[in-house]
């Protein structure tokens, strides 16, 4: 979204509309001609998978709302109608439901991709963070997605979820009945929460569209982390990031799609085709997968005000990772002690996800505990030490060295010697 | 305004503040009522109290009825219940607050037996079944102290309905309810 367009129309008309909105101009430099390192590997295409299935969300969402009834009396049934009478109401709403789960998917596979290879250190720090607000947006849209079937799930989700604001200390109880609009999650609370699942989608699109300026003033990172030095360091976006991504999202469709028709719910919950009983818990309370590690958080904390904090913490952390990390290289590639710990950091999160989804009780709760500290050990402790005493390994002169070889260090543009030896010393 | 160390406040320097001040409370003004819509409104404020025959219930059995679209338990507490829920010392007791508004300082009134169950009827003990951690609703007759336990999180409640252990902070709430005769209750 930013550079000098290279768009240049000769067709009369499109000339004469450029001068007066030069959005033609915008796609083309911020799509066509926009220049993306060379090496850049499938992990970069999960922001293009990001954003169709963002799209597949608004499309889907759409249609259902057209058959969907916001009430406690009938949403369970409306979405029973969507699955049993609406024509392709089931395709639809499958689609929706592990779209859902797709969308997660992919969101942790990018932030993952971005710890790995430091992509949000300077000056990607406001990039990231804006990725994180979309991170939040998700998850609260989730979340209300969830609750719209009305099922015992939604319901014993919604309930737990909001009480969490009940532990603000003093306001609190006010916090939840103004939340709720009553004195317990009913009606009024569904029908809010309708209202909101709609909105946040087209909020989430607004800041993926600043995510998007951001990162096309930065450039993207790269699997090596050495910032482009040349013209050598890059190909056009069209055709090679085009191509790539779109390769990459027809093979994320397959993975969908065997979701959708050959194991629907099998990333739900079968409580969930139960309708709502606000007289009676399921025994075994989940929410959906992709809030499990956190959930885990929020129970290791034998608190309850402890536990709320300790779970926004451990998403807020986030924030502050671009000054937690201290060390100058950005690639774990070239990080051998970092590269072990990031490992380390992601069997934790899964495994964090599994006591999530464990009942509370004996060694469960312990586990869980011991998994919570080293989660926040290690934001607050491992990446600033990290940085000071690892020795990375040298980097590259430049991209086009790493990927063709130390003959080829840029040497097209600019003298390898000058360019190269910053980077060498950090 | 561009050297304030040089020049006097001028009345234009008032005008400004005074407008920007009004603006303000304008804004806020017109925020309120985008805001206070979401509370519960005259409708759900109106709810009707719910009148309960608790003759039917022998001793040991409970039931749950639903107030304010919340769940209460009444329960009919044998002589073992009401006699571990008194041999507990309030030292042990995680929340001293009795949390019960029928009787004189609701809140700040220690949480014995006597103060949790109904006044002068000790067998009887009327509770919100609300888990005060993140409000699930407990499992009546379970947990180490013989009372509730919540499978959400793990809290264990004794025969009094208090927490004992677990991520709950506070005892089950007790609802306002009176006996209008020996065996119907009114709560709300
Ligand atoms: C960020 C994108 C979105 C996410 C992550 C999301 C997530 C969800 C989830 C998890 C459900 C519950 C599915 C189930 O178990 O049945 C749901 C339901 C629903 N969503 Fe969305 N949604 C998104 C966008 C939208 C949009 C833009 C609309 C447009 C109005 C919409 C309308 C609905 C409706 C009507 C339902 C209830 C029907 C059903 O349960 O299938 N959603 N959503
Ligand atoms: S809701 Fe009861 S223990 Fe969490």
């Amino acid at each position: 979204m930013s550079g000098h367009s290279t768009y240049n129309p000769q067709n009369p008309v499109l000339k004469w509309f450029e001068a007066r909105l030069p959005i033609v101009g915008l796609i083309h430099s911020s799509f066509v001609a926009y220049p993306t390192p060379r090496n850049l590997n499938y992990w970069w295409t999960f922001g293009a998978i990001l954003s169709v299935m963002l799209g597949v969300q608004i499309i889907t969402g759409v249609v259902l709302a057209m058959h969907y009834t916001p009430h406690v009396d009938l949403a369970f049934n409306s979405v029973e109608h969507i699955m049993r009478d609406v024509n392709y109401g089931w395709l639809l709403r499958y689609m929706h439901a592990n779209g859902a789960s797709m969308f997660f998917i992919a969101v942790y596979i990018h932030m993952f991709r971005g710890l790995y290879y430091g992509s949000y250190k300077a000056p990607r720090e406001v990039l990231w963070m804006l990725g994180v607000v979309i991170f939040l947006l998700m998850m609260a849209t989730g979340f209300m997605g969830y609750v719209l079937p009305w099922g015992q799930m939604s319901l014993w989700g919604a309930i737990v979820i909001t009480n969490l604001f009940s532990a603000i200390p003093i306001v609190g109880e006010y916090v939840t009945t103004w939340l709720w609009g009553g004195f317990s999650v009913d009606n009024p609370t569904l029908n809010r929460f309708f209202s909101l699942h709609y909105l946040l989608p087209f909020m989430i699109a607004g800041v993926v569209g600043l995510h998007i300026w951001a990162l096309h003033v930065t450039g993207q990172n790269n699997p090596t982390g050495v910032e482009v030095k040349s013209t050598s360091d890059t190909v056009a976006f069209t055709p090679y990031a085009t191509l790539k991504d779109g390769f990459a999202v027809v093979c994320f469709f397959i993975f969908f799609a065997w979701f959708i028709f050959y194991t629907p719910n099998y990333l739900g919950h079968a409580d969930n085709y139960i309708r709502a009983n606000p007289l009676q818990t399921p025994a075994h309370i989940v929410p959906e997968w992709y809030f499990l590690p956190f959930y885990a958080i929020l129970r290791a904390i034998p608190s309850k005000l402890g536990g709320v904090v300790a779970m926004f913490s451990a998403i807020i952390v986030l924030f502050f990772l671009p000054w937690l990390d201290t060390a100058k290289v950005r690639s774990a590639k070239y990080r051998p002690l970092y590269r072990y710990f990031f490992w380390i950091f992601v069997v934790v999160c899964i495994l964090l996800g599994y006591i999530g989804a464990s009942p509370p009780e004996g060694l469960y709760i312990t586990v869980g505990r011991l998994l919570t500290a080293y989660y926040f050990l290690h934001f607050l402790v491992i990446l600033p030490v990290l940085g000071l005493v690892e020795k990375p390994l040298p980097l590259p002169a430049s991209i086009t060295e790493a990927v063709l070889g130390p003959n080829h260090g840029g040497v097209s543009v600019v003298p390898s010697s000058s360019a190269a030896a910053p980077e060498r010393r950090a | 305004m561009a050297t304030p160390s040089l020049v006097e406040p001028t009345r234009r320097d008032f005008l400004y503040l005074a407008t920007g001040a009004v603006a303000v409370v304008g804004a806020g003004a017109v925020a309120w009522p985008f805001i206070n819509q979401m509370n519960p409104d005259a409708s759900t404020l109106a709810l009707a109290s719910t009148e309960v025959d608790i003759a039917p219930i022998a001793e040991g059995q409970s039931i749950t009825v639903k107030w304010r679209g919340r769940p209460v338990f009444v329960r009919h507490r044998t002589a073992k219940e009401i006699e571990e829920g008194k041999a507990v010392p309030l030292s042990d007791l995680v929340d001293r607050a009795a949390r019960n508004p029928n009787i004189d300082g609701g809140d700040t009134a220690d949480a014995t037996d006597q103060n949790r169950a109904a006044a002068g009827k000790e067998q009887w003990l009327i509770m919100i079944g609300t888990c005060t951690h993140l409000g699930c609703v407990p499992l009546g007759q379970a947990g180490d102290y013989d009372g509730w336990f919540c499978p959400c999180h793990g809290s264990h409640y004794d025969t009094a309905g208090r927490i004992r252990k677990g991520p709950a902070p506070e005892n089950l709430h007790i609802p306002p309810y009176a006996f209008t005769n020996d065996t119907t209750i009114r709560i709300g």
